[in-house]
């Protein structure tokens, strides 16, 4: 799985980093960043899944399942 | 309770056209009024308090926030605010609340300045002192069996952080709490409240900055003065505004959502036992408190003419952001009224959405967090004194403003 946050639409909620901290990490702002150029494990694809969920800003995105 | 609020609601007022967000009924139980809103009228209008629009959908709210073209937020308050005559010859005219009242290209470095201050990483550091605050509290009503929640607790504790944040004496806890409700509370209908709470909050924040400027210290003023926008200071009227902006934002909103969530946790023993049993679900039940008790309401007003979801909206109408209502709605939750501490798929917009998310999100999160665990292992189990003696505060923010319980 791969996954991506898109900048644009990221307003720093973190509901991501909170859920899935091994995927995101957040600048100093507060703004989410996928890790690892965003390559999934596969015991965190449920994670995932929960990070795309629960962004209210649909920011997060499953480029590859 | 609830079966008189739904008399009330079937009482004379039609919602859909003539809604009132400070009728009594609508801020003691306004969720069957949403829900029959939603179902009939999404987007309803009325003529009260400078007329206005307000939708109650979740998908209206999300788009309406993202459209800042149309929908400006250089007036956020849910009701108009008249000012007394000679207003603009008086010291802070003007002064408004950025980035909160601002639009881009403004909010932009406006957010900018503030966000790193409200990070996790930033307000970790102040846990340790917001839990011994919380035991504080309780050392002082834990012996009598009984206290009020919201005026001996939840009211108490986000002055006194915000406080130790800014670096002001903590003995201005209380006074801060007084101008905030002046201000939010009762001012909004009330101008000749709102008015001097308004002018003493910045008189008094106006001298901390200036103090700052002389004597700058290791707190969030002193930090603010040392940004940079374009390699110039920041304007100190503008500084003035953000630092108004974090005592009203940060004060009676968080202690309306602790408030709530000790209000729900009261009717509930067994969302207690799940959080005394499972302490590491602590911070998804936040979530979830915040999605079923949202307290804030804000407002937009129209750049222009504009035609939403079938609505003739008009050049500086009001548009009121009802993000509790949206986080109700059935068609984006799950069985919307349940509290369900352990929901997973929970994209809340409680602390709103798009450019103007609330910048003191984390701070709210880890006071909620902090002060229901600390209540929980002291009191874990008590209920209310008198169900029908709750009272809420509503319009702007809805919490619970006498909450009395009782404990063995």
């Amino acid at each position: 799985m791969k996954i991506c946050v898109e900048e644009e639409k990221c307003q720093g909620h973190n509901r991501c980093f909170v859920v899935a901290p091994l995927l995101f990490e957040l600048d100093d702002y507060g703004y989410a960043h996928e890790v690892d150029g965003g390559v999934v494990p596969p015991e965190q694809e449920e994670n995932a899944r929960l990070a795309v969920a629960n962004c209210p800003e649909k920011a997060i995105v499953i480029l590859e399942e | 309770m609830t079966t008189e609020a739904r008399r009330d609601v079937d009482s004379e007022r039609d919602w859909a056209t003539d809604y009132d967000i400070f009728d009594p009924a609508y801020v003691r139980d306004p969720y069957p009024i949403w829900d029959e809103l939603r179902e009939k009228c999404p987007v309803a209008h009325t003529e009260h308090w400078g007329a206005s629009w307000m939708p109650t959908k979740y998908a209206d709210l999300f788009a309406i926030a993202q459209d800042i073209q149309h929908f400006s937020s250089r007036e956020i308050l849910v009701a108009p605010i008249e000012l007394p005559p000679g207003a603009e010859d008086q010291p802070f005219y003007g002064v408004k609340a950025p980035p909160i009242s601002s639009d881009p290209p403004e909010h932009t470095w406006s957010r900018k300045l503030l966000l790193p201050h409200f990070s996790i990483k930033a307000v970790t550091p102040f846990e340790e002192e917001t839990r011994e605050l919380c035991r504080s509290l309780i050392d002082k009503f834990i012996d009598n069996g009984r206290a009020d929640a919201a005026v001996d607790y939840a009211q108490q504790i986000p002055p006194r952080v915000i406080a130790s944040m800014l670096g002001v004496p903590e003995e201005m806890a209380d006074t801060f709490t007084g101008w905030v409700r002046d201000l939010l509370e009762i001012g909004l209908q009330k101008p000749e409240v709102r008015g001097p709470a308004r002018m003493a909050l910045l008189e008094f924040l106006n001298e901390q900055i200036n103090d700052r400027r002389q004597n700058p210290r290791d707190d969030l003023i002193s930090r603010l003065l040392e940004a940079e926008v374009d390699g110039e200071p920041v304007p100190h009227m503008h500084l003035l505004g953000t630092c108004l902006l974090i005592v009203v934002a940060g004060i009676d909103t968080t202690w309306s959502s602790i408030g709530s969530a000790l209000w729900h946790l009261a009717q509930h023993p067994e969302d207690r036992q799940k959080l005394i049993d499972e302490p590491e679900l602590m911070p998804n039940a936040v979530e979830e408190l915040l999605r079923a008790y949202s307290p804030v309401t804000m407002a937009r007003v129209m750049n222009e003419d504009y035609e939403y979801g079938g609505c003739p909206m008009k050049t500086d109408d009001r548009v009121l952001m009802n993000f509790p209502a949206a986080n109700r709605d059935p068609e984006k939750f799950e069985d919307p009224d349940r509290v369900v501490l352990e929901r997973k798929h929970n994209p809340h917009i409680a602390f709103g959405v798009g450019i103007h998310r609330c910048a003191g999100s984390n701070l709210a999160r880890m006071e909620m967090r902090i002060s229901i665990e600390e209540w929980l292992r002291r009191i874990p189990d008590y209920r209310l004194e008198d169900p029908s003696a709750v009272t809420w505060a509503g319009g702007q923010v809805r919490g619970p403003r006498q909450l009395a319980v009782v404990f063995p």
